[in-house]
């Protein structure tokens, strides 16, 4: 018997005791669990950060956020302007130094590609208040197939260091009833 | 002295004078880098506890940088070269190898150190810890980390050529100790991940003076590269110098030596992959890499933690029963040493890393899940119940046998040192878990102001958030006074303390010394004595047993909780 301090007898390639062989197959045994979890995610289960990932020159993605703005474009809130593009469309969300634009005003129960990118430096999308995480990459499309699972007002909160402005970047959503109700 | 060495009196090791001046050279660098990053903690507590507010936005950017650097690169990497050279040297009774080139690796670390603080302290890398490009810091600043990096790689390389020296010298026989396999595992990972800080500060260093490109999500691959590897060096060297403790403090014997080599060499093989925790939401990599990638390929290097988390206990509890502490499932561990600050503080860093550390990491690092972790409090709340709460506290329990044994020093203020893991565990613990539950509020991390005073739209958490950010700071502040015992001790004892001289032979005796060193662990009897316990599924060591099934229990309760927070969110994807 030796300790980690003294040099282990010769050979000491030995069989473990069945106590320690029984630990090491339950550790392996729910390692193999924990990686399942995720492939099978993938198939049965309702959030999975795949989407459509492309890379894109931020000029370019500005100019294609404008035109979305442009055409679905229903007001303005504190400058910013408000867009209510039809349920499935193409939804364009771009960060720049520091705010979101635009304000999205979408449907409750309908699907829409929300694409993230940033028109700067590295922006975090955080869908308050439920917590849902996206990091946003200056020159990468990251197209997400969002659902609105309930309605009411939401904010997206900038959650990745972006400059001295970081905090007061804050962008907002606007979740309708499907009848089309007052938000 | 003659012939370059010592024998220590106590121990009957060799010491050899440059590696025991090396070791002291960087366990003070380390000291005072953490008390840099410390005094840069309780800034930054003082300004996320929304009550206080302290700093401005520029002021808390600017120190927020400052902590990250000087905690988790200086004062980490310093005090693991300390620990290289102690593995190397004094625990394989060797002289260690190219001592100038060990002074001048110490030399670039200190002038890239003090180079890296002053572009931060000046305001030219308000940045943070991660520096994602494209945001700019002064070129010096990214100089300043790349000698750093390469005095801590040659670091590495003095290491390795004393594990060479040593063998062709034969100051042992057959293989190295554990704790020394431990230490190279910590080195060979060094290495690679110091690779990896090459390949990316170095352009980013020539792209901040103007010359080339760095891709925003290449950046972020290969930082991380440095960023999580270099925690599994922390994990490397944490669960070596628990080994060590264990040794130490209450006897430890080592299990089975080769399940626990097997478990070092599952960190090497698998440490590279960790960049992929924290670009599970990115955009720029798809589901099969995130997903073969977190997980370390399937796990093996969670594995490996786990296995140590039950070969470390086992190896106690085997220890203290054959010296007679075997009745029931526990006198081992109720007789064990608690007054002693080197066991205190090993059991808090085994219990907080594993129970808080290890499953947040696990559960927050999977790739679903992800989506509702990332970037928030949860983050921060993880990585300080591991690297602090699980390294920084078992290298404080080092320094309290490093102090008598390297340094020669009776420990100041032995009371307060005493309590001082309690205060520091208790403290980080309920820091952290704040942290972690007020995270889970969609709390972010690295955020000036969560009352969005200034911004367009208004943003109300849930009430409980100033309650749990509240306590958070509680926490801290309790972290900081543990922080700064740890700090005062040591400082005092070094530098003011009283000298230890002991003559041949003679045994440590007297005021200011652990429990391990004034009455070291009987050595264990050549035959198992018969008394030990066989039946049962847990084997010579039925209460480490009971621990790890308890520790599996709160893993999988807590894993599928956050599967099924998951599931309430947006459909997504």
């Amino acid at each position: 018997m030796n300790n980690a301090l003294q040099s282990p007898p010769r050979i000491w390639w030995k069989p473990a005791e069945p106590a320690e062989k029984l630990w090491v197959r339950l550790a392996f045994g729910w390692c193999i669990v924990l990686f399942a979890m995720m492939p099978l995610w993938h198939l049965k289960g309702g959030q999975n950060p795949s989407g459509l990932r492309y890379r894109v020159d931020p000029k370019a993605y500005m100019a294609r956020t404008q035109e979305f703005i442009k055409t679905y474009k229903v007001g303005e809130d504190h400058g910013i302007p408000v867009v209510a593009p039809p349920p499935g469309s193409d939804v364009y969300l771009i960060g720049l130094q520091w705010q979101w634009q635009p304000v999205l005003k979408l449907q409750q129960g309908a699907s829409y590609m929300l694409h993230l990118s940033s028109y700067d430096v590295n922006h975090g999308f955080n869908l308050y208040p439920f917590n849902v995480n996206f990091q946003v990459v200056p020159g990468y499309d990251y197209g997400l197939k969002v659902t609105p699972t309930e309605a009411g007002d939401f904010r997206i909160i900038c959650n990745e260091f972006c400059g001295i402005g970081h905090h007061v970047m804050v962008g907002r959503v606007i979740v309708t009833p499907p009848e089309g109700g007052a938000p | 002295m003659n012939a370059g060495f010592r024998i220590c009196p106590a121990t009957g090791r060799k010491i050899y004078a440059d590696a025991e001046s090396l070791i002291r050279a960087n366990a003070v660098a380390a000291t005072v880098s953490l008390l840099v990053g410390g005094i840069a903690a309780i800034l930054v507590l003082l300004t996320r506890w929304q009550a206080v507010h302290l700093l401005d936005a520029v002021w808390f950017y600017r120190i927020l940088t400052v902590h990250g650097i000087s905690m988790l690169i200086f004062f980490i990497i310093f005090f693991e070269v300390a620990v290289l050279y102690f593995a190397g040297a004094v625990l394989l009774n060797s002289r260690l190898f190219a001592p100038k080139v060990a002074w001048a690796a110490f030399v670039l670390m200190v002038a890239g150190a003090l180079l890296t603080e002053a572009m931060m302290w000046t305001g030219r890398a308000d940045v943070l810890l991660s520096s994602y490009v494209p945001l700019r810091a002064d070129p010096l600043y990214y100089l300043g980390i790349i000698l750093f990096a390469v005095g801590a790689l040659i670091g590495c390389v003095v290491y390795f050529g004393t594990l060479v020296v040593a063998k062709r010298e034969r100051t042992y026989e057959g293989s190295t100790p554990l704790v020394v396999f431990g230490a190279t595992t910590a080195a060979i990972i060094a290495v690679i991940t110091l690779l990896h800080g090459a390949a990316i500060y170095v352009p980013t260093f020539f792209w901040s003076l103007g010359i080339g490109t760095v891709d925003p999500q290449v950046y972020r691959l290969i930082w991380w590269a440095l960023g999580h590897s270099s925690q599994q060096i922390n994990v490397a060297a944490m669960v070596s110098v628990w080994y060590l403790l264990g040794a130490l403090t209450v006897g430890s014997l080592v299990l089975n030596e080769k399940i626990s080599r097997a478990a070092f060499v599952l960190y090497i093989m698998f440490i590279s992959l960790a960049s992929a925790h924290h670009l599970l939401v990115d955009p720029g990599m798809g589901p099969a890499w995130k997903v073969w990638n977190t997980s370390y390929a399937m796990y093996l290097a969670v594995l490996a933690s786990m296995i140590h988390g039950f070969t470390v206990p086992a190896g106690m509890e085997l220890g203290m029963r054959v010296r007679g502490f075997s009745k029931g499932l526990f006198e081992w561990l109720k007789k064990a040493p608690w007054g002693d600050p080197g066991f205190s503080a090993m059991i808090f860093s085994i219990v907080v890393f594993g129970f808080v550390g290890g499953i947040t990491g696990v559960t927050f690092g999977t790739e679903q899940i992800n989506i509702i972790a990332h970037n928030t409090l949860r983050i921060p709340g993880h990585f300080h119940s591991t690297v602090v709460s699980g390294t920084a506290l078992a290298f404080m329990g080092a320094t309290y046998y490093v102090i008598p044994l390297i340094f020669r020093r009776r420990i100041a203020f032995y009371p307060l040192a005493r309590i001082q893991p309690y205060l520091f565990a208790l403290g980080m613990l309920i820091f952290s878990m704040a942290m972690t539950f007020a995270g889970s509020f969609g709390v972010p991390r690295r955020h000036w102001d969560i009352s969005f005073g200034q911004a367009p739209f208004d943003v109300q958490f849930n009430p409980a958030v100033d309650a749990i950010l509240g306590v958070m700071a509680v926490g801290g502040l309790l972290a900081a006074v543990g922080g700064g015992i740890y700090i005062l001790v040591t400082v005092w004892s070094v530098f003011f303390g009283e000298r230890l001289d002991l003559a041949p032979g003679q045994a440590f005796t007297g005021h200011g010394l652990p429990a391990g060193l004034l009455n070291p662990p009987p050595a264990p009897p050549a035959e198992e004595p018969a008394h030990l316990p066989h039946a049962g599924f847990g084997g010579r060591t039925p209460g480490t047993m009971v621990l790890v099934m308890v520790f599996l229990l709160a893993f999988v309760v807590y894993y599928f909780v956050n599967w099924k927070l998951l599931s309430f969110v947006w459909k997504v994807g």
